[in-house]
């Protein structure tokens, strides 16, 4: 599966898809970028007069890249399930917020996987931003199975 | 290992699981994890792999399927361990 059709399986469009370009993937991890557009509507509310994106957003943006294209591969991968229509649900996360991202960064995040057994998959993730400073960190799982056949 | 100290070690791997309105006290041989324990899925994951990790055993998806009860948790680690 090339990498541009493993985005167009994703369960998300705009104005909740937060991946843009997948760089690498593999059984171990996932690479790949987002850039945040200035028209993003949170910006209007966080904060007032002062845009800055929301810990929460750069946590699914984490997720989107690291945990849901891996898990979409690795479910791939595996040969004996469709990834059509998957389900999946994050089930925890835990970050440390090191730098803020203004609206126009382009970032880029890196998985590791931790582990992928009994539908959950857990990695570790890291964002960078376009300095190649690191952005935040941390780990974040969840419950990842396609739909058809449970 | 006799099965008492199996259910003890078992038991002290799910209470760090169990949400905050079920108490230890709760944990009974029926007790089932998600309608009664109110464990959800994904905890259910990582009881499975601590169990894994404390008895050392390896258990396989059918396992998981079939692991509804303490009970039936018990059942599958003495299989296992045989």
């Amino acid at each position: 599966m090339t990498k541009n059709k493993l985005i167009q399986k994703l369960p998300y469009k705009t104005p909740f898809l937060f991946v843009e370009e997948l760089l690498e993937i593999n059984e171990n991890g996932a690479k790949g970028t987002y850039t945040f557009s200035k028209n993003l509507d949170f910006y209007k509310g966080h904060f007032k007069d002062n845009p800055v994106t929301p810990g929460v957003i750069l946590t699914e943006c984490c997720a989107q890249i690291g945990l849901v294209c891996l898990g979409i591969y690795l479910l791939e991968n595996d040969g004996s399930a469709t990834t059509e229509n998957i389900q999946i649900g994050m089930s925890s996360s835990t970050m440390e917020f090191l730098l803020p991202v203004y609206p126009e960064e382009k970032v880029t995040v890196t998985s590791k996987k931790l582990y992928f057994r009994f539908h959950k998959l857990k990695c570790a993730v890291k964002m960078y931003n376009s300095q190649g400073k690191l952005v935040c960190k941390g780990e974040i799982a969840g419950m990842i199975k396609s739909g058809a056949n449970g | 290992m006799t099965k008492d100290e199996r259910y003890k070690k078992l038991k002290d791997i799910i209470k760090i699981y169990l949400p905050e309105d079920v108490s230890v006290a709760n944990i009974s041989m029926e007790s089932h994890f998600i309608n009664e324990l109110n464990i959800n899925s994904a905890n259910l994951v990582d009881i499975i792999l601590d169990v894994e990790d404390e008895f050392d055993i390896m258990l396989e998806n059918e396992d998981m399927e079939r692991m509804q009860t303490v009970q039936d948790a018990l059942q599958i680690i003495e299989g296992k361990l045989d």
